[in-house]
């Protein structure tokens, strides 16, 4: 059991994390045109997919770039913002509970639209179908953390956590830290690092192509005939 | 290298900037453009073409890569012309190259489909019976589950079938209808052979196999004008394209050369660049309008007049006031204008009444055979009358001078015929001509005229043989009083000036057509001027814009007049350039054996269009238009009573057009009863037909046994393009909802027909079976039982050919049909296959009872030569091929369908091969084919025949036969002809005698054809091809009555209707809108528009309009253009949805406001599919409608004359034709644009306005 839980914490971790990189580099170099989101908009652009497309992404968006820089930012940086472990729990919690209502509602409505749309559905992978249910599994986790951590808000268990993250990434060890958390949070855990394992077969990979390019880009390019 | 290695160059990417820095230069990857590069590589370019109804007819290298169609492009290698003239090259349009599209496209037709409804029944059908022809009868034979996929046709609800179960489905209705009804209840819808012959032949060879019926299409497209039979004997025959570049002035009339005929269009420039004169008479600013000198607009419809006004002029300043040498002397040798016509009296009157023949004369001057059909001319030397070689008498008598050389008949010595009888007259009188400028008409302006004219006609007055006495004139002294011109004849009636408002002078026609005077006063001059200095190089180009009026002979005759007036027919450079629906196809004596099975059995069942659809759409039901509208003002009404189907009737009952279905029994029946009571089956059914024991099936159209029950459409959309009287269709045809308005003729207690058995309650659905083939899903299949997915046109091998150019080039299959689908040929023969089968036990070997018509190019065509007379009134005895059809015994082996269609049948080796009026024997063809393609040594039926299984082979026969592309066939065919004209002609031919193109030849490269007999323009180094140039430089006689052009219609429905000579006639009242305008009222204004249907620019020919390419290239949908007059007082702007309708139905579309358009018409480009973008209509509640749901077809009795020269019967050669453009619409914005989204349900459920 401990084993498993060093597996699960530790080891786990590097295998997603290198499959996760060296996975997303093989895919782009060897196969540029599976490189895409594969929207299926263009079958089916309702108002209510429009809604449910904003609210999801603009909720996870916001969810994974909160964890990074909650679970990844150093402990003595906290009075610099004029926080204390509590209080950035309480503020995670309100925070990350309004993203994490409003990816849930708009993802919602995407799962729906991807199961019961004929014309969505019919062009539909199972792999599409797959992460699409998983992410929604792992929203619904996320959201399950908040009661267990309205129990101890004095940010205790937050700062195991960002402990853990952080002497995992530095290569420290670390799954002990967390060894007497809720499962629940080794539940959301244990998904969310899958979830990195499974990155590069899926088509989340359009994450790493943000086209942030064409905010500052020039009217026009000539690219130059290679030698 | 790596893309993501490349991307850490981020910092070194940027090489410099320009523009101000709004470019950047940039070092980085370009790998990825291959894929743009790879799209437009290939494995290999094959040579095809579009294959419907295009007559650019261009050759194309289809580029194919992995197996797949990805582009095409034009062809360059035409064979060159000859140096100082343009090459045809280049070639092509948008729409063709567009049409690549439609191979993997969604609107493909993958699979065989087939209305649910009837697969159903017909699966549960198969189960209780185990034979599939019982299981079709159990169907049919009850009503109720007949009328239930009847009425879902239309709806959609196909679903995929097997090739196997269709097959099975489609013969066994065919054997059942064959069987029970007769195989004339079977009949066949494709257009326009040459641009596919072998696709056209699968099915038509199909058909004439079992005894069905092949519909004509020229005339039902109302593209077929029959103004050129009737002057010519030949139907449109003219110039290739190149020869425009030969001209010196060309009109373009109601011909839109850059939109319509874009490959050729290149001549047009080139010409002009060469210092040709162009005047554009267009009633719109059309396209073409671009290359006028001078653009002259008259009102649309009245083009008559503005031809007469120039005619006028052509013959006072040319002819009159002037001999011009040229003119004089070829009117005098190639038209029928010194041709003596007899004046008949009639209510004092002096009527112009039919040619004098030589049987008119004593001892019929000398003339032992056919004196009936010889006419006669007054000889200058002995100043008197003389038969001249040539006459149409001449061509049967085996005297061997049917030709145009002057000499007389009896003993060949020379003659010099007299043009007028003007001061070698004995007297001048006033001969009376029927005037129709003055009819009234709500939306044409008349001119008010007395509408007898009586004019001064010099005359001379002759004894005949039965010691009457008759006073006779030339054609040129009638014709010269009818137009008005003044002879010195102190005739008050005739114009002293161009300014007298007098019939038909510039002046006259200016308040009917709007073109100012001065403007026909130059015209005239300047093109009979340039004909006279050229000899002949006057051209006009003309096309549908004057061809689909009701009275389209006239605009045509007006307009062919001042070119054979000024002899521009028959010269490089000259002549009438209609280049509309028909096509040329060029081996065409090659192609009829193998597309109706002449090599099997004699004759196969042919059927004029129109007729058929008008009789059997029951438009006849509704028909508004009354003889005596019509009727010249000279005849006496009660000599014409009826309506229009009784003179259809009576046309058919005398021979004049053919019938479909026949006789109102099963023919195999009737042969039957003929046999049991050993009777020669002729005289049984003339002695039936006579009793009244047997009618003519057109007598009871609305009876079930005289139901057309099954048909076949192949490279057609009917239903969605040239179906005239569209929601008529689909009510009494198909049977399924419909869009019309108006109410029968029963209910409106108006005069019913009287030679048409009256049913109060007409039956609706008489078709059993509508099996379609195409390669998209057109309107048409969405209205049919089975849809078969057929090959496009780069996935079959077939023929092409055009009158706009002088080769010969394939389809071929470039990549192997896509999915399911089959090429047209294995379709048939499946079909065939699948036919066989099932015949026995029902059907073995039959006899069938065909009913011929008077053919023209056939001695029959010397039908009645001096009268009219209807046996079944007691006028005359039946005579079968003389006074009424002729009455042919047919042997059909039903169980060898498959195996006949397959192999060249044995009748070619025994009665020969051959055509207008000359055959030849063709042993030697049809060995040699037995040589390269193999002969069939297993089946008894076709045991030693040559086989002709794929479509290869079908073109390789077609090709071996036809003197077009065999040299040895072409030097048969001259001599042929040779020993009718008694003239040497083989010179045409003979440097190509070894010549033999063949399939592959083709496919490397276009051939020019070779001269044959079959066409009158020639191929050589010295001239381009143009029609007549054998007429005037072989002294080949046109095939006419008269040997000669003719300018004078002698048959009595001629001069009845008052189309002896060409008249100006106003558009008819087809009185649609009438009642229905204001009586639906949305709340918003209406107009009443002509409803004009011209052939469309994102479209037809080369591709459909629902080509995702060419919808974005147009508005994307249906459109209407009005004119911003018309537009401002009905409160539209352009873009807004307007419906238009009447009572025939409704149609709706976007409004194009332009200037463009002449105010009062409505145009809607032709053949816009109901399958794009199309909402309901607030009228009929349906969806949309097409450009044919507010029109109606209207017959003319003059096309349905027959058995009478060059007014006789022949397949797309004359006929009635479906006129459209007398129409006319109310148009109004719609109110609300419903899209008629959801389920059936809640489509029904829906209110409509109805």
């Amino acid at each position: 059991m401990e084993f498993l839980h060093t597996f699960v914490f530790e080891y786990y971790v590097y295998v997603a994390g290198t499959v996760f990189l060296l996975g997303s580099l093989v895919r782009f170099d060897m196969s540029q045109y599976t490189w895409k989101t594969n929207s299926s908009q263009l079958l089916d652009n309702s108002m209510k997919f429009q809604v449910g497309s904003v609210l999801f992404h603009a909720g996870v968006l916001f969810l994974l770039f909160g964890h990074l820089v909650g679970m990844l930012m150093p402990h003595w940086m906290y009075p610099y913002f004029g926080l204390t472990p509590g209080a950035k729990q309480v503020l995670a919690i309100v925070s990350g509970g309004i993203a994490g209502i409003a990816a849930l509602v708009g993802g919602g409505i995407l799962l729906h639209r991807r199961l019961f749309n004929t014309r969505v559905r019919a062009q539909s992978t199972r792999n599409d179908i797959f992460i699409l249910v998983l992410l929604y599994i792992q929203l619904f986790l996320g959201m399950f953390t908040i009661p267990v951590s309205m129990g101890h808000l004095d940010g205790s268990t937050m700062l195991k956590l960002s402990d853990w993250a952080q002497h995992v990434l530095t290569f420290r060890g670390g799954s002990e830290i967390i060894a007497d958390v809720h499962w629940i949070f080794k539940l959301h855990m244990f998904l969310g690092i899958t979830t990195f394992l499974i990155f590069p077969f899926t088509r989340l990979v359009h994450i790493w192509s943000l086209p942030a390019g064409y905010i500052a880009r020039q009217y026009q390019i000539v690219r130059r005939r290679s030698a | 290298m790596s893309h993501f290695l490349d991307r850490l160059m981020f910092f070194k990417r940027v090489e410099g900037e320009f523009a101000d820095g709004h470019g950047r230069t940039t070092h980085e990857d370009r790998s990825w453009e291959k894929a743009y590069r790879q799209r437009w590589q290939h494995d290999k370019v094959v040579r095809s073409t579009h294959g419907v109804n295009c007559t650019g007819a261009c050759s194309w290298k289809i580029y194919v890569k992995d197996g797949l169609v990805t582009w095409e492009t034009q062809q360059t290698d035409y064979p060159r012309t000859r140096p100082d003239l343009p090459n045809h090259e280049p070639r092509g349009c948008s729409r063709g190259a567009s049409y690549s599209w439609y191979i993997y496209s969604a609107a493909r037709l993958k699979y065989p489909m087939v209305r649910g409804r009837l697969i159903k029944l017909w699966r549960a059908a198969r189960e209780q019976y185990s034979d599939p022809v019982e299981a079709w009868a159990s169907i049919v034979n009850d009503t109720e589950l007949r009328r239930s996929y009847q009425r879902r046709r239309g709806l959609g609800g196909m679903v995929r079938a097997s090739w196997d179960e269709m097959q099975e489905l489609v013969a066994a209705a065919n054997v059942h209808t064959v069987r029970h009804q007769g195989p004339d209840r079977i009949a066949g819808f494709s257009p326009i052979p040459a641009m596919s012959m072998v696709s056209y032949a699968a099915g038509s060879r199909y058909l004439s196999l079992i005894g069905g019926v092949c519909l004509s299409f020229y005339d039902w497209y109302c593209d077929l004008p029959p103004s050129s039979p009737m002057t010519w004997g030949e139907q449109t025959d003219v110039p290739e394209s190149a020869d425009w570049y030969n001209s010196k002035f060309i009109m373009m009339w109601g011909s839109n050369v850059p939109q319509t005929r874009t490959p050729d269009a290149h001549f047009m420039t080139e010409a002009r660049y060469n210092g040709t004169k162009i005047v554009v008479c267009s009633p719109d600013y059309a396209e073409a309008t671009k290359f006028a000198d001078l653009w002259l607009s008259p009102k649309q419809g009245t083009d008559a007049a503005l031809g007469m006004a120039i005619g006028h002029v052509i013959l006072k300043e040319f002819h009159i006031d002037r001999q011009e040498e040229y003119f004089h002397d070829y009117c005098r040798r190639y038209t029928d204008m010194p041709m003596l016509v007899a004046l008949d009296e009639r209510d004092g009157r002096n009527v112009p009444g039919r040619f004098l023949r030589a049987s008119d004369l004593t001892d019929a001057a000398g003339e032992q055979a056919n004196a009936e059909w010889k006419t006669l001319t007054i000889d200058t030397a002995s100043d008197s009358p003389v038969v001249p070689q040539g006459a149409i008498g001449f061509r049967w008598d085996e005297s061997g001078r049917w030709n145009l050389e002057e000499r007389e008949g009896v003993n060949g010595g020379e003659i010099h015929s007299r043009l007028t009888l003007l001061d070698h007259g004995d007297e001048v009188v006033s001969v009376a001509f029927p005037y129709f400028g003055g009819v009234e008409h709500e939306f044409f302006t008349h001119n008010e005229q007395s509408d007898v004219l009586e004019r001064c006609v010099p005359v001379r007055r002759m004894t005949l043989a039965d010691g009457s006495s008759v006073r006779v004139a030339t054609v040129f002294d009638l014709m010269a009083a009818h137009y008005g011109v003044d002879r010195g004849l102190s005739d008050d009636a005739v114009a002293t000036s161009y300014e007298d408002d007098v019939p038909y002078t510039p002046k006259w026609q200016e308040s009917i057509t709007s073109v100012p005077g001065d403007h026909v006063v130059r015209v005239a001059r300047e093109f009979a001027d340039n004909a006279a200095r050229t000899r002949g190089r006057s051209m006009v180009i003309l096309g549908a814009g004057l061809n689909h009026w009701y009275h389209m002979d006239m605009n045509y005759r007006a307009i062919i007049n001042m070119l054979v007036m000024c002899g521009c027919i028959g010269q490089s450079g000259g002549g009438w350039a209609h280049y509309v629906g028909q096509e040329k196809l060029r081996p065409q004596l090659g192609w009829l054996p193998v597309a109706f099975a002449l090599d099997w059995t004699r004759p196969p069942r042919h059927m004029n269009g129109t007729s058929y659809w008008y009789a059997h759409s029951d438009q006849w039901r509704y028909e508004k238009l009354a003889v005596d509208e019509i009727l010249s003002p000279l005849a006496n009404p009660e000599e014409w009573p009826g309506s229009l189907i009784d003179y259809n009737v009576r046309a058919e009952r005398m021979g004049w057009l053919p019938s479909a279905p026949q006789l109102n029994r099963n023919p195999l029946d009737v042969v039957r009863e003929a046999r049991a009571a050993e009777r020669d089956p002729k005289e049984y059914v003339v002695e039936q037909l006579q009793s009244g024991a047997l009618g003519m099936a057109s007598e009871d159209p609305d009876a079930p046994e005289n139901w057309p029950r099954n048909l076949f459409v192949w490279r057609s959309n009917l239903f969605g393009s040239s179906g005239k009287g569209h929601e008529y269709l689909l009510k009494y045809l198909l049977g399924t909802n419909d869009g019309i308005q108006g109410k029968d003729l029963g209910p409106q207690g108006e005069q019913k027909p009287e030679e048409v058995v009256w049913h109060d309650e007409a039956p609706e659905g008489k078709l059993d079976l509508l099996v379609t083939l195409d390669f998209r899903m057109s309107t048409t299949c969405m209205y049919s039982d089975v849809v078969l997915p057929t090959a496009t046109w780069y996935e079959k091998n077939d023929l092409n050919t055009s009158d706009m150019h002088p080769f010969i080039h394939p389809l071929s299959e470039a990549v192997d049909p896509a999915w399911e689908s089959r090429s047209d040929w294995d379709i048939f023969k499946g079909i065939a296959r699948a036919f066989s089968d099932l015949a026995s036990p029902h059907l073995g070997v039959e006899e069938d009872m065909v009913t011929l018509p008077l053919m023209h190019d056939t001695p029959a065509e010397m039908g009645q030569a001096l009268g009219v007379a209807d046996w079944k009134r007691g006028e005359c005895d039946p005579v079968p091929g003389r006074t009424m059809p002729n009455l042919i015994t047919v042997e059909r082996d039903y169980p060898n369908t498959y195996h006949r269609f397959t192999s060249v049948g044995p009748l070619m080796d025994k009665l020969g091969n051959g055509g207008k009026g000359i055959s030849w024997n063709t042993e030697r063809e049809i060995e040699h084919l037995g040589e390269m393609h193999g002969r069939n040594w297993l089946e008894e039926a076709s045991f030693r025949r040559p086989r002709m299984e794929t479509a290869i082979q079908a073109s390789d026969t077609i090709m071996s036969l036809a003197p077009e592309t065999n040299g040895e066939v072409a030097v048969k065919a001259w001599s042929a002809l040779e020993k009718v004209t008694g003239r040497e002609h083989q010179h045409l031919a003979l440097s190509k005698e070894h010549e033999k193109i063949t399939f592959r030849d083709i496919q490397a490269q276009p051939r020019k054809i070779i001269s044959s007999p079959t066409w009158s323009g020639i191929e050589s180094e010295e001239v381009c091809y143009n029609a007549g140039w054998t007429n005037i430089n072989e002294l080949i006689p046109w095939r006419t009555l008269t040997g000669r052009q003719q300018f004078y219609q002698d048959h009595a429905w001629m001069r009845g209707f008052g189309e002896g000579f060409v008249a100006y006639r106003p558009p008819v009242n087809t009185k649609t809108w009438r009642d229905i305008h204001g009586e639906h009222s949305n709340g918003n204004p209406e107009i009443v528009l002509n409803w004009i249907t011209p052939h469309q620019k994102w479209g037809i020919h080369s591709t459909y309009s629902d080509n995702l390419l060419m919808l974005t290239l147009s508005r994307g949908g249906p459109i209407i253009w009005i004119s911003e007059t018309d537009a401002a007082k009905i409160g539209v702007e352009d873009n807004d949805w307007i419906e238009t309708f009447n009572a025939n139905g409704a149609v709706v579309a976007r409004a194009v406001v332009s200037q463009r358009v002449r105010d009062g018409m409505a145009m809607m480009y032709h053949a816009q599919e109901r399958i794009v973008n199309t909402p309901g209509s607030e009228i009929t509640g349906a969806r949309g409608g097409i450009h044919n749901s507010v029109t109606r077809a209207v017959v003319k009795p003059t096309h349905m004359i027959g058995g009478y020269a060059q007014q006789s019967y022949g397949f797309n050669y004359y006929g009635t034709v479906g006129s459209n453009r007398d129409e006319f619409v109310v148009v109004r914005k719609m109110d609300k644009v419903d899209w008629l989204e959801g389920d059936d349900e809640s489509i029904l459920t829906q209110e409509y306005t109805r």
